[in-house]
């Protein structure tokens, strides 16, 4: 196991909080998109985007990139903060998100530069990564995928269909992240669907499951190095987080899975709950 | 025309095998059906670019795109009920929006898949597959022409739905397939039927039998379904002022739809939609279904006749 390096962690941590901030100010200026998610997710991008994937933000296309889809679509907010602050189009950008003259589509589309796959309708996004993953096989390119699953998304069908696949086909190249927010847009997931042993069903269908706590920096980096050595197995990380992570009246509620701060006041309020923490890291 | 006989799922298979050695870059999906679509020919020879992933449609439009995505051709195959149907919505967000390089070829439309009944006999599928921005749609009308949109599909980038038949059909064509464009296979001054897939053959058998009735029937085969070809449309309707399309469809969305649409809004004449009247199938042989149906030869003269006759006398 390599050393993780503590200021590599706190710049992470910096991130995160950047990201987290993003996603109120975008949701805040489009009147409309998923914050809770977003902040639940924004770790897990963080490291991703600034750690762990091997991209070119000059040639985003670039063939031996390392893929991720993002395929709980509707964190979009998080997922387009971290692909601009890794430079693949201008900061300005986000505050356009979701208005008619941007190429920030609500959900995840091949407009944004930096997005590998289409995503927002749930449960999807698996059987792309699968397709990516026996791609690099095919060519022999050493490239992994990444991609990050909703708990209520893994509700849809297609996922499980996709789950078997992967370990069918002993993609060891593939990564699957579940954001375990245990939140989902009408109700907490228990109430809706029993996800749970969630651990359990993974490994059943054939994966190698870690579980971590998907808000801690050094957990997700060992996590995400630990995958590389699964040998024939796909992996799934069980990132159990926080929804709306990081923004009080946000937390642990269904309300904000999808609209934004509901006035000046409750916006005023998250930057500054952010900013707090931006302090202490 | 030889009419000889022919299966367009075998020269599909064959077209497969031979883009397969010609290039590395065509991949070929399946879901548990691959001895009846014929893709397992393709798999047989080039079993490291075939991906058969079981009874998942929804899935294998995913993995399809993923590996479109990273640069493969990639021709997936099912039947047409469940290739659209089934895996319709992974079909539209994962394929159709990303505009990817997915060649949808779907076996057993229509309800000449016989003996299975409604449940396997897709009549929707045209309509499903014309109504997704990026996506175009081609019937071939027989094997010759299958071998030339195959190897057309192959050479253009983005997604296409090709839906095949499961019967036998007999080649009308030498393979002069030209996308987007209609042809005329009959000349004639009273009337046009314009047909697609199986029910051209029958169409120009049709107007055989009304020669004999004294009336002269021109006949279009339509396989390209979308873009439309209007100009022959429109010149039709000129040369002959009356309308018959003919499908193994739905005569709502498919191609009476198509065609209505272009007359409606350009050179309205009457016309007549002929094919499934928005009732589901039913278990039977193929040609004693198309017979039930007035969907053969006798079924399609008379209603041509009655129509030409309620019009023009």
């Amino acid at each position: 196991m390599e050393a993780i390096n503590d200021e590599k962690v706190r710049e992470l941590k910096l991130k995160a909080n950047e990201i987290r901030k993003w996603v109120i100010k975008m949701v805040y200026a489009a009147q409309s998109g998923h914050p809770g998610g977003s902040l639940s997710a924004a770790d897990i991008l963080a490291v991703l985007y600034f750690h762990e994937l091997h991209v070119d933000p000059k040639n985003p296309d670039w063939p031996q990139r390392d893929r991720f889809v993002l395929s709980k679509g509707h964190a979009s907010p998080a997922y387009y903060a971290a692909l601009a602050m890794r430079g693949f189009f201008p900061e300005e950008e986000l505050l356009k998100f979701r208005k008619v003259e941007s190429f920030l589509q609500g959900h995840p589309s091949l407009m944004v530069p930096g997005v590998d796959m289409c995503t927002g309708s749930l449960g999807q996004g698996l059987s792309a990564g699968i397709g990516m993953a026996l791609a690099g096989k095919m060519d022999s390119l050493d490239y992994r995928v990444y991609v990050l699953l909703g708990d209520g998304e893994i509700e849809e069908g297609n996922v499980w269909e996709a789950a078997m696949t992967a370990a069918t086909r002993k993609l060891d190249n593939l990564v699957a992240i579940v954001d375990r927010n245990k939140i989902q847009l009408d109700d907490f997931t228990d109430r809706m669907v029993e996800l749970d042993p969630l651990e359990e069903k993974w490994r059943g269908f054939g994966w190698r499951v870690i579980s971590i706590n998907g808000h801690d920096i050094v957990q997700i980096i060992r996590a995400l190095n630990e995958a590389r050595k699964t040998g024939g197995r796909p992996t799934v990380i069980i990132a159990h987080t926080v929804k709306g992570k990081g923004v009080s009246y946000m937390e642990n509620t269904p309300v904000y899975h999808g609209k934004p701060p509901q006035s000046e006041e409750e916006y005023e309020k998250a930057l500054k709950e952010l900013e707090e923490e931006r302090r202490g890291i | 025309m030889n009419w000889d006989y022919e299966s367009p799922r075998k020269a599909y298979g064959e077209t497969l095998v031979e883009l397969g050695r010609e290039r590395d870059d065509i991949v070929v999906m399946d879901a548990d059906l691959s001895t009846s679509t014929k893709t397992a020919m393709f798999g047989t020879e080039f079993p490291e670019r075939f991906f058969n992933v079981g009874l998942q449609e929804q899935n294998m439009m995913g993995i399809a795109a993923g590996l479109a995505r990273c640069g493969k051709t990639v021709f997936a195959s099912s039947f047409a009920v469940f290739a659209t149907g089934r895996a319709y919505d992974q079909v539209r967000q994962s394929i159709a929006y990303p505009r990817l390089n997915v060649k949808i070829v779907a076996t057993h439309g229509g309800i000449t898949v016989g003996e299975d009944g409604a449940s396997h006999q897709m009549i929707e599928d045209i309509g499903l597959m014309s109504g997704l921005p990026n996506m175009r749609v081609i019937v071939p009308v027989d094997s010759n022409e299958v071998r030339s949109v195959i190897r057309f599909v192959a050479s253009e980038d983005g997604p296409f739905y090709v839906r095949l038949t499961r019967t036998a059909l007999p080649n009308l064509t030498d393979g002069d397939f030209k996308f987007g464009k209609g042809a005329v296979m009959r000349d004639g001054t009273d009337m046009t039927i314009i047909a697609t897939g199986i029910e051209v053959g029958y169409s120009l058998k049709a107007a055989e039998l009304l020669k004999e009735k004294g009336i002269d029937m021109q006949v279009v085969n339509m396989s390209t379904i979308k873009p439309i070809d209007r100009d022959i449309i429109i010149k039709s309707a000129r040369d002959t002022g009356l309308i018959m399309t003919v499908e193994d469809h739905n005569i709502y969305n498919g191609l009476g739809s198509r065609v209505a649409e272009v007359l409606s809004e350009n050179y309205p004449v009457r016309m007549l939609r002929h094919g499934m009247r928005d009732i589901f199938g039913r278990s039977g042989r193929w040609d004693t279904l198309l017979s039930h149906y007035e969907m053969d030869e006798k079924g399609i003269a008379k209603v041509a006749e009655n129509f030409y006759k309620e019009v023009k006398s």
